[in-house]
């Protein structure tokens, strides 16, 4: 059998384990509260595994150890701050959010700011983050089964697209819930196992160092290999501490992280569940790393073919000859493709969730409008990765987090923490957010961005549009006392006391 | 008639309950949102405020403070423990046990904070 057979066997395989880990949710599925948040009974365990599941996408699983092969040291600050993104989420968002009761992030908008307008808003941005988020997930998905298996590049992102669309139809979120717990592990095993391996043979050939070699011109050498600061230049602070701001900040404004934390029981097991989550992606970003490192000793040439994306898929036949090799080539592709699929299903809930309740609610009802969502959630960003292939899979999750963090950090932030926000300072906060971060950003990708300070301040936009963003939201609503939500009080004592303590705690949201 | 006097009858008043103050459990100061119950609710909210607030920081100072470290000292980069070099060693490692740590304290904490929350609505 060929590497090609033994790759098309593992994706097969990851399809096929979907569907089927799937079906066996798909009979606990029955009401619409089982389709949106599974009811709300997921334990931390299962629920961690689940987030972690999700959470881990493309960018992690291959994005992560090519940029390290490419760029070296400084880009292990994206792993940190997806890791350190959870904390922050932990520490501000979890347990209130969890309490607040709402299914997802315009339900918590609207019934935190009793505003239709911030409601519309925030339902608005979630599918364009969603969006933007799903994109990249079907390009990768090409791209990983056009390199191994020799098929056209659009193959991948509509296979992906086709097995996430039946699991999230017939099971919805308690489905999901199964496939995205059981792929985490998948994709820890896919990462760990051939490492066993590779680790053996750098220690048997001397355990040299990745930044002591040379790997020719137009590449990283190596002391500004291992150097922690990003970019060339006098922007490197500046642009390491914008990279910092938004992975820190951008993951609690993901919907698909988000929409997770509903379908904890409570307050105190959504923050448990999340603990859990940081243990989780610790020990997988532990991986990704050494796959780049052992890449510049093994792999130089996929710098100079600009291919680094593909290490992870491509180190283990090269390092080891033969069937065994090929074999956990063959593992590595299957993990990436498990990654490609919970990474999707997670956001085709979330987007479908908002699409829903925000656009087809009215016409639809419960169940129905829920699938009706889920193909319209789909369809439209695999119609725009099929259209779009140039935008890199990198650029456009980078766009997602700098967007996130400068929208939906400061509404849930203020909104948890501070009552004296209203409606019309969150709706202008986020919409100078959300314009300067994807203005920046758009600038920067179609190429009109000047160099200097502009280009990095452009380049990087999140370490001046967030605090830009909680400052037009603090002053606006401070200008605007009138508009103070009437049950802004009841609303604080739902987010923050515990359950067990008898309280009145306003009517929930729906 | 009988001359032996009539038994003694103790009288009591049956209202001795009116004149003892009446106790509001804190609960339902909450629940009217009086000025006693703000009090409870923002001493709950400046707690756990203060705690999140505290996590941060710490985080903030100990990984945030990496970059600023290398960039002023960018002799530190070529440094190596147990042949690893250093910033390798803090942002592929250490790092990580770091946040869980932080992470596994905060949860304790707001947890104890809760528990005091519910103990003082209790108990009054």
């Amino acid at each position: 059998m060929t590497a090609a057979g033994y790759s098309v066997l593992g994706v097969t395989a990851v399809f096929v384990a979907t569907l089927a880990v799937g079906a066996y949710g798909w009979r606990f599925s029955r009401t619409t509260s089982d389709f949106f948040v599974a009811s709300r009974t997921v334990r931390p365990g299962l629920n961690a595994s689940a987030i972690g599941g999700e959470y881990l996408s493309a960018a992690s699983f291959l994005g992560v150890a090519g940029l390290v092969l490419a760029f070296g040291t400084e880009m292990l600050w994206y792993p940190v701050g997806w890791t350190a993104g959870y904390l922050v989420l932990l520490v501000l968002v979890a347990a209130p959010l969890r309490r607040s009761g709402a299914y997802t992030l315009p339900d918590f908008a609207e019934s935190r700011l009793e505003s239709r307008g911030v409601r519309r808003l925030s339902a608005l941005l979630v599918v364009a983050i969603g969006w933007l988020y799903l994109m990249p997930q079907f390009q990768g998905a090409g791209i990983a089964l056009a390199s191994t298996t020799g098929t056209g590049s659009w193959l991948g992102g509509v296979l992906v697209a086709t097995v996430v669309l039946v699991n999230v139809l017939f099971g919805g979120m308690r489905s999901i819930t199964f496939v995205q717990a059981f792929q985490y592990w998948l994709k820890l095993t896919a990462l760990l196992f051939p490492l066993l391996f590779m680790v053996g043979i750098w220690m048997g050939d001397g355990a040299v160092s990745p930044a002591s070699v040379d790997v020719g011109s137009g590449s990283t050498p190596g002391d500004a290999w291992e150097s922690p600061l990003a970019g060339p230049g006098e922007h490197q602070l500046y642009t390491t501490y914008s990279i910092i701001v938004a992975t820190f900040l951008g993951t609690m404004g993901l919907p698909h992280v988000v929409v997770r934390f509903y379908t904890n029981p409570d307050g105190g097991a959504a923050r448990r569940t999340t603990l859990f989550v940081l243990a989780l992606l610790g020990v997988f970003y532990l991986l990704p790393p050494v796959y780049g490192g052992l890449g510049r000793l093994y792999a130089p040439d996929l710098i100079a073919d600009g291919r680094t994306d593909s290490v992870v898929l491509e180190l283990p036949a090269r390092m080891l000859d033969g069937t065994l090799g090929d074999l956990l080539s063959a593992l590595t592709t299957a993990g990436a493709f498990a990654a490609f699929l919970s990474t999707s299903s997670g956001l085709t809930v979330a987007v479908a969730g908002v699409i829903s309740q925000d656009v087809l609610g009215r016409r639809l009802g419960g169940v129905r409008a829920f699938q009706a969502g889920a193909v319209v959630a789909v369809l439209v960003p695999l119609g725009l990765a099929l259209a779009s292939q140039g935008l890199g899979v990198a650029q456009a999750v980078g766009l997602a987090f700098a967007f996130a963090a400068s929208t939906f950090c400061p509404l849930l932030v203020l909104g948890i923490w501070w009552r004296r926000l209203t409606g019309v300072g969150a709706i202008a906060g986020m919409l100078v957010g959300g314009g300067c971060a994807g203005g920046a950003v758009m600038a920067t990708l179609l190429g009109v961005a000047p160099g200097g300070w502009t280009g990095a301040l452009l380049g990087q936009p999140a370490a001046w549009t967030v605090p830009l963003a909680s400052l037009v939201m603090v002053g606006v609503s401070l200008a605007t006392p009138r508009r103070l939500p009437p049950h802004a009080a009841r609303t604080m004592v739902r987010l923050h006391t515990p359950e067990a303590v008898q309280l009145d705690r306003g009517t929930l949201p729906r | 008639m009988s001359d032996s006097p009539p038994r003694r009858v103790r009288v009591t008043s049956p209202r001795t309950v009116a004149t003892r103050a009446q106790r509001v459990p804190a609960a339902r100061e909450i629940d009217a949102q009086t000025m006693l119950g703000e009090v409870y609710m923002s001493s709950l909210l400046r707690s756990q405020l203060r705690l999140a607030l505290l996590a941060l920081a710490a985080v903030g100072v100990l990984v945030g403070g990496i970059p600023l470290v290398f960039w002023l000292f960018p002799d530190l980069t070529s440094v190596e423990v147990l042949a690893v070099p250093l910033p390798w060693l803090l942002l592929a490692f250490a790092v990580y046990p770091f946040l869980f740590g932080i992470g596994w304290l905060y949860v304790r904490a707001a947890e104890r904070n809760e528990r005091d929350f519910a103990d003082v609505l209790e108990r009054s």
